[in-house]
């Protein structure tokens, strides 16, 4: 409970250097929003007309009192507007989170539902032929970039059976299931490829650890049937490390997997983000890195907590 | 010598090895232009040519030959890597060494700017460094640095907290030697095993990240030849061309592999403690 409540405490520090970095950080970009908004027709813009645009944005001001404007601000949750939506922060944030949510938890779905068998597969088959085989993919599958799978998925399929993946409009879970199913499949694949591998490698070096231990070989010579061994006596234990894993694995996925989504054309998170720095969208860019930050710390500090419920040993915070 | 005939002698690192070598030579010959084309010449009438005797690897759009822009974008790309690596790798050791050392309230401060370094999106983190600064080497150089300066922050602190607490640290207190000479001593010399295993995963990362950033064409500008960009470049050509697609991106996955593998190895070979569950 102490632990809880220091790592909770420690959030709003975490927090605030981090809204102080990017908010220095997207100022240091050259050239300015209203620019990078109206392009060359900036030009056109009498200097009143400038200034006004300016105070609307607020960008007028110096940047303490900027800085600490859009922070009372989030304090009332209000996170701004966007200068390129037109719209508040928030709201465009909140549309593009549920693709990239959905991406994410599709991405260890399939990681979970091939990393851990095949990982199990191989520790219970340690030094065998079929053990290599598994290693030898995952290593391979660790070691490939999701462009480089992404660009070979949608190269295959194209060349080889004449589809191409089902971009165009997005359709959101609710209104479209199937579709929505549809468009986000191959992206999880490719996300949940090199996910699937890394969960592959540490389930089998956990449960090569904990069948080596003294637990496991007292059951084992009691007679307990190996099938047992396995699900009740092993695989609890070594989930520990697969859940460490996992979690921070997704974690990351919140934030927007930039490439993969650039690669489908996919209106997520960190596609989003990408755009609003490239077109200097203070706001925009400010908010959306604080909403991932805090989304990264509260998965972090899940898993922590799941240690606990996996391992009763394990007393946070007395190393 | 010694490591280097352990390496040798562990399956995965005889492969890791043998596939680091071959890419460091290509990536030299890559820097110092010995490629069997000029990797920017366009030979116009042999543009979108196949890969044959004259182009090993085939022409792009450009006629420009792929082989050689591809040893090239090796070259830029290990350049990146070694150099990000190499500042981070020198960065963390230092904060890590000095927050363990220092303690207290150093330690706390470095760790809360670690914390804040971590809660950042590591692509994002670059992209706005290499927006800020300007797409290019140097600027990719240091992006990619200060992402994974945290990584070996932590890497270094841990055990350095651990090695301070030690009676042989204690003993050189008592002996008279200084902190100086305790940290560089002491502490670094028993660092360097976690710290060669970590450079070589990590080099696996950097050349990941170099490529996703010039995929996305914030890296390496044109027309120097990376191989995030070819590969980026290939996509509306894939059916017609896909030579340009999978030469690239076999060659960027085999770099990493081969890095992947050889920091498995080193870990096998210099952490005991691994050697029960060889991954």
């Amino acid at each position: 409970m102490n632990y809880l409540m220091r790592r909770l405490a420690a959030f709003p520090l975490v927090l605030l250097g981090v809204s102080i970095l990017v908010f220095v950080a997207i100022r240091m970009v050259p050239g300015d929003s209203i620019t990078a908004m109206l392009g060359t027709e900036a030009g056109l813009l009498t200097p009143a007309q400038r200034d006004s645009l300016a105070a609307y944005f607020g960008i007028d001001q110096p940047w303490f009192v900027q800085y600490w404007r859009w922070i009372g601000g989030i304090l009332h949750g209000n996170f701004g507007i966007s200068v390129t939506y037109g719209r508040p922060v928030l709201d465009v944030i909140l549309e593009r989170f549920p693709l990239t949510l959905e991406l994410a938890l599709l991405s260890m779905i399939i990681a979970l539902a091939v990393g851990m068998p095949a990982g199990i597969y191989a520790a219970t088959h340690n030094e065998k032929p079929s053990d290599l085989g598994v290693r030898i993919v995952a290593m391979i599958g660790q070691s490939t970039p999701s462009f480089v799978l992404g660009l070979l998925i949608i190269y295959t399929l194209s060349a080889g059976f004449g589809v191409l993946p089902a971009m165009g409009e997005f359709a959101p879970l609710r209104q479209d299931p199937l579709r929505n199913l549809s468009q986000l499949v191959l992206p999880a694949i490719t996300l949940g490829f090199a996910f699937a591998a890394s969960v592959t490698r540490i389930s089998r070096s956990a449960m090569l650890d904990v069948l080596s231990d003294d637990y496991v070989r007292t059951a084992r010579s009691k007679g307990a049937p190996a099938r047992s061994v396995i699900w009740r006596h092993a695989l609890p234990n070594a989930l520990i490390p697969v859940v460490t894993l996992s979690g921070i694995e997704f974690g990351y996925l919140l934030g927007g997997a930039v490439i993969v989504e650039h690669i489908y054309a996919l209106p997520g998170l960190g596609r989003m983000v990408l755009d609003a720095i490239l077109q200097r969208d203070y706001a925009l860019v400010q908010g959306s890195v604080l909403f991932i930050a805090f989304n990264f710390m509260i998965v972090n500090l899940l898993v922590d907590l799941a240690y606990v419920a996996l391992d009763p040993r394990i007393r946070l915070g007395e190393q | 010598m010694r490591i280097l005939r352990a390496i040798l002698g562990h399956g995965s690192g005889r492969i890791g090895g043998i596939i680091v070598g071959v890419y460091l030579m290509v990536a030299i010959l890559g820097l110092v232009g010995l490629t069997p084309h000029n990797p920017i010449t366009q030979y116009r009438v042999d543009r979108l040519h196949a890969p044959s005797a004259a182009y090993w690897m085939g022409t792009d759009l450009f006629g420009r030959d792929v082989a050689s822009r591809l040893m090239a974008g090796i070259g830029q790309s290990f350049t990146v890597a070694f150099f990000s690596v190499a500042f981070a790798a020198l960065a963390g050791t230092v904060l890590g060494l000095a927050a363990a050392w220092l303690g207290r309230r150093w330690d706390g401060a470095v760790m809360r700017i670690m914390d804040v370094l971590l809660a950042f999106p590591a692509i994002l983190l670059a992209l706005l460094i290499v927006t800020v600064a300007g797409p290019g080497t140097w600027t990719s150089v240091v992006a990619i640095g200060i992402v994974y300066t945290p990584i070996f922050t932590r890497v270094v602190r841990g055990p350095a907290l651990s090695l301070k607490a030690r009676e042989f640290v204690d003993a050189a207190r008592t002996f008279g030697s200084s902190s100086s000479y305790i940290v560089t001593r002491h502490l670094l010399l028993n660092l360097v095993a976690p710290l060669t295993v970590q450079v070589t995963l990590a080099l696996a990362w950097a050349l990941l990240t170099e490529a996703g950033l010039s995929f996305l064409g914030l890296g390496t500008q044109p027309p120097a030849a990376s191989l995030g960009l070819m590969l980026s470049d290939s996509r509306n050509l894939m059916e017609t061309a896909p030579w340009l697609m999978i030469f690239p991106g076999l060659t960027i996955m085999i770099s990493i592999l081969g890095f992947n593998l050889l920091g498995d190895a080193l870990r096998d070979i210099l952490d005991p403690k691994m050697r029960r569950a060889p991954a």
